[in-house]
């Protein structure tokens, strides 16, 4: 048994979910003092394989070993005594607990804490890996970033010497992913092992030492770092040679489309979601926005699709051909008429935009249901829509009219976006469009967006890839805090600028253009 | 150590099942159902009666004489009926479990022109009027709180349960008031011959209305906007507001259909089945109908079978007390154990479960 004892080993792991393969017989391994990429397309079983060793599946085939040792986890306290810490994508802290209190919450010792104690232990801890924590600061004060590391904290506490993060780079800045990495080098160089699932290519270059690769829950291979690049890895994770670029013509003869001016709106609870904004959408432009999650991007668009009540401000919309109007106090239906579309992804994929119980040609009513003059639908045109959408797309169904909500996330994106299309927009605005999507879909959409632009339409992108936005998108907007930080042009700026800009209003160092 | 670990994995493990074909869901509904008539057997020998004997009784009470076939479409008419008027409501994920406020008023309604118009009117325009009177009255008792959940976002299901007392007191205190008839008797006198639904094939003529109305609900659903909308509605508010409907203006509409088709069986109760009104108008049929409409998983021509399975039930059940001196009650615990195997069989449908060492032997056929 002794002479290789890898921190973690997978022996012929399998999970099914119903008929699909999550796992399928997966062998991998992971030592002491390494990072590791878990590298896949969404779907490929990484988050899968890591909620086994977390305790929260329990794998149908196959064993696990710690240190050497087959173990048996059936539940995250079984990972904790195996010393066993995941990162989950969401945070599961209490918000009106501190640091503090949440990183000692379900620890049972018996008795009562010593909160003094704790917080003398929570600093040592931050010391030593160069966290910079308040361990009496409350949840709700706490920005994402530092939610992460409460998180990070809570099972370094306990004693973890095996972490999992589960793509904790998407909801950061470059600035704090570049703290977290920093982080990250400082637990390796301690001894720990740690696995960090990510889809983000640049960052499994930068951070790890190895990276395992899987594929609709194989695992293809894991190479050394410094052994491959970024196409190969690709290439490993698709199956096959891959063409990702996006064809970015130049902006010529753009003309503003949407012209917007102080515009300002509160939410149910009166808080300001949207301070004073304002800038211009040109037709046959794309115009990206940037933003740390929930500073306004989703209110942006929903006021201009007129879901929202305006508190001030104004939105000019000038349409080819047709005189200019104002949008504010118009209905959803009238503005969506003039042909400002909506292709808004939410975070589970449905809410709006899609009837998850319905298929694509009950959805593709949605758009239409009120054309019809009587009392009955019209269900021809909306099937004719959905095949053609379907053979266009190649979108994945059974059946046309099979609910969308069993869909892959994919596919269901692809049948919003296709609708959006298809009703000729002159502004398209998309949120979240690639949201849970593999590489070769994601880029289906992007040329989708991009051929929207060459016909003319202002396209309007909130995306949260930056990489995607810079190679997308030709200037991008960044919000802070419901506040337009700058516009910068995308073929010119970079990183380090947008991440300024999101954590604060025109950026410490950075210029705003207009 | 094969047989080691299998101590450690749990012993069933749950799994969402996808893809199972019709004729398996049907089967597995009828398995669930036989089940139910298996376990009811445990019923009738604790009530002393031999469970075929009593099943038998129940068959031939309910449909081997033309009177108890009478009884068993007089029991599943106002079912039916009400179950076909909460269809839209549950559709859109508006619960309301006020139909029997909603027939009570209807009932009212209906009894208010019996009463007053009785001698006066020629039968045809006195039906028709207190079948509008009792649709409107229905109406109006679920649009109050369809306009409150619209408006304010109030609770629709205690409110509609609510306003289900308020019909009955009312009633009641008709019935010992200002309607009633001998001074003392607490009652209000039978209607006029000109208020009484006329028989069709010896049952009031309500069937036939109720047959028409799944007709008009099934259409209503699935062929017009009103249909769209509630559906969309139903998944999502903010869909439905995207997609330019005005959320207000269908909840409350579709609560008023609701409420006016359960007023339209409050007056075929009233002027059909009793040709008077009294407190206990609906008698549970309110909440009966909305086992029957889940039952039938909202589809009008599924709720037909199941509204006439348990006017079988309960007719049966009233020949086994007669009979075999077994209490009719049965019929109440066959209804609950018929809903629980149902509705539990819908587990089955979606889940499946996996049996310790069960997996390893498939893998390895598999492989």
């Amino acid at each position: 048994m002794a002479e290789n004892t890898h921190a973690v080993e997978f022996r012929g792991i399998s999970k099914f979910f119903g008929e699909v393969a999550a796992n399928d017989n997966v062998n991998l391994y992971l030592d002491k003092g390494v990072i590791m990429s878990l590298l896949g397309e969404n779907g490929s079983g990484k988050t899968t394989l890591m909620n086994m060793l977390a305790g929260i599946y329990f794998p149908d085939q196959g064993e696990i070993l710690i240190n050497g040792e087959p173990v048996t986890i059936k539940s995250p306290r079984d990972a904790f005594k195996y010393h066993v810490g995941m990162i989950h994508q969401h945070f599961m802290l209490v918000d009106v607990f501190t640091a503090a209190e949440n990183i000692i919450l379900g620890l049972d010792d018996g008795g009562k804490h010593d909160m003094n104690e704790i917080a003398k232990k929570v600093s040592e801890i931050s010391a030593k890996y160069g966290f910079d924590i308040d361990p009496n600061k409350k949840i709700y004060d706490m920005s994402v970033s530092e939610k992460q590391t409460v998180e990070i904290i809570k099972v370094l506490y306990r004693g973890a010497d095996i972490l999992i993060l589960d793509e904790p780079t998407a909801v950061l800045t470059p600035q704090e992913t570049e703290k977290l990495f920093k982080v990250m080098r400082a637990m390796r160089d301690d001894g720990k092992a740690i696995i960090i699932i990510t889809h983000k290519l640049n960052e499994v270059m930068e951070i790890s030492d190895v990276v395992a690769v899987l594929r609709k829950g194989q695992h293809i291979a894991t190479v050394r770092t410094s052994e491959t690049d970024e196409s190969k890895l690709t290439e490993m994770m698709v199956g096959r040679k891959v063409e990702l670029n996006i064809d970015r013509l130049d902006v010529k003869d753009a003309r503003p489309r949407l012209t917007i001016a102080g515009l300002t709106c509160r939410d149910n609870e009166g808080v300001a979601k949207l301070k004073n904004v304002g800038f211009i959408a040109y037709g046959g432009e794309i115009l990206g926005i940037a933003g740390i999650a929930g500073s306004g991007q989703k209110e942006l668009l929903e006021t201009i699709a007129g879901l929202r009540h305006v508190e001030s401000g104004s939105i000019i919309y000038s349409p080819e051909g047709r005189s200019p109007e104002e949008l504010v106090g118009k209905t959803p239906m009238q503005i969506r008429d003039a042909g400002v579309s909506l292709a808004f992804v939410p975070e589970d994929r449905l809410g709006m935009g899609l009837v998850g119980g319905m298929g694509m040609t009950g959805n593709m009513m949605l758009r239409s249901w009120n054309r019809t003059k009587g009392v009955f639908v019209d269900t021809k045109g909306p099937k004719k829509l959905a095949k053609q959408i379907y053979d266009f797309l190649e979108v994945k169904t059974p059946d046309i009219d099979y609910p969308v909500r069993k869909l892959s996330g994919g596919n269901v994106q692809k049948v919003l976006v296709g609708r959006e299309i298809a009703s000729s927009p002159s502004v398209l605005m998309s949120a979240y469009a690639v949201r849970g999507l593999d590489i070769n879909t994601s880029y289906v959409i992007y040329n989708l967006m991009a051929g929207q632009k060459a016909k003319g339409v202002a396209v309007i992108f909130v995306g949260e890839d930056l990489d995607v936005l810079l190679e997308l998108c030709d200037r991008i907007l960044v919000l802070c805090d419901g506040q337009v930080s700058g516009i910068v042009d995308a073929r010119t700026t970079t990183k380090e600028e947008i991440g300024l800009l999101m954590t604060s209003v025109g950026g410490k160092e950075g210029k705003s253009h207009d | 150590m094969t047989d080691e670990r299998h101590e450690k994995t749990p012993l069933i493990r749950i799994s969402k099942r996808e893809n199972m074909s019709k004729t398996n869901i049907w089967l597995i509904r009828l398995a669930a159902f036989a089940f139910a008539l298996f376990l009811s057997c445990f019923v009738f020998m604790t009530a002393g009666a031999n469970p075929i004997e009593a099943y038998q009784t129940m068959i031939s009470g309910a449909l081997g004489k033309k009177s108890g076939l009478r009884q068993v479409i007089k029991v599943a008419t106002p079912l039916l009926g009400t179950a076909l008027a909460l269809a839209p409501c549950f559709k859109m994920k508006f619960w309301n479990i006020g139909a029997e406020g909603q027939i009570t008023i209807g009932a009212m309604a209906a009894a208010f022109f019996a009463i007053n118009f009785g001698k006066s009117w020629s039968s045809p325009i006195l039906l028709i009027t207190m079948g509008i009177g009792a649709m409107i009255m229905g109406a109006i008792w679920a649009g109050i709180p369809a306009a409150f959940k619209a408006r304010w976002k109030t609770n629709e299901t205690l409110f509609t349960l609510m306003l289900n007392y308020i019909a009955i007191g009312i009633v009641g205190w008709l019935q010992g008031g200002p309607w009633e008839g001998k001074k003392g008797s607490q009652v209000i006198p039978n209607f006029a011959d000109a208020a009484v639904l006329p028989k069709v094939l010896g049952v009031h003529c309500g069937w036939i209305i109720v047959l028409i109305l799944v007709v008009f609900i099934f259409v209503y659903m699935n062929y017009t906007k009103h249909g769209y909308e509630i559906s969309v509605l139903g998944e999502s508010e903010n869909t439905a507001r995207y997609a330019g409907m005005n959320v207000m203006k269908i909840t409350v509409r579709t609560a008023c259909v609701s409420g006016a088709i359960c007023g339209l069986v409050g007056f075929m109760v009233a002027s059909g089945a009793n040709q008077t009104l009294y407190a206990d108008v609906a008698d549970g049929v309110g909440f009966t109908a909305i086992t029957v409409a889940w039952l039938a998983q909202l589809n009008p021509f599924a709720m037909v079978i199941i509204s006439v399975l348990f006017g079988i039930l309960s007719k049966g059940a009233s020949s086994l007390q007669t009979a075999m001196g077994v209490p009719s009650s049965v019929s109440e615990i066959i209804k609950g154990l018929l809903l629980l195997s149902l509705l539990g069989c819908e587990f089955f449908i979606n889940f499946k479960m996996t049996f310790r060492g069960h997996e390893a032997k498939k893998s390895k056929e598999e492989a």
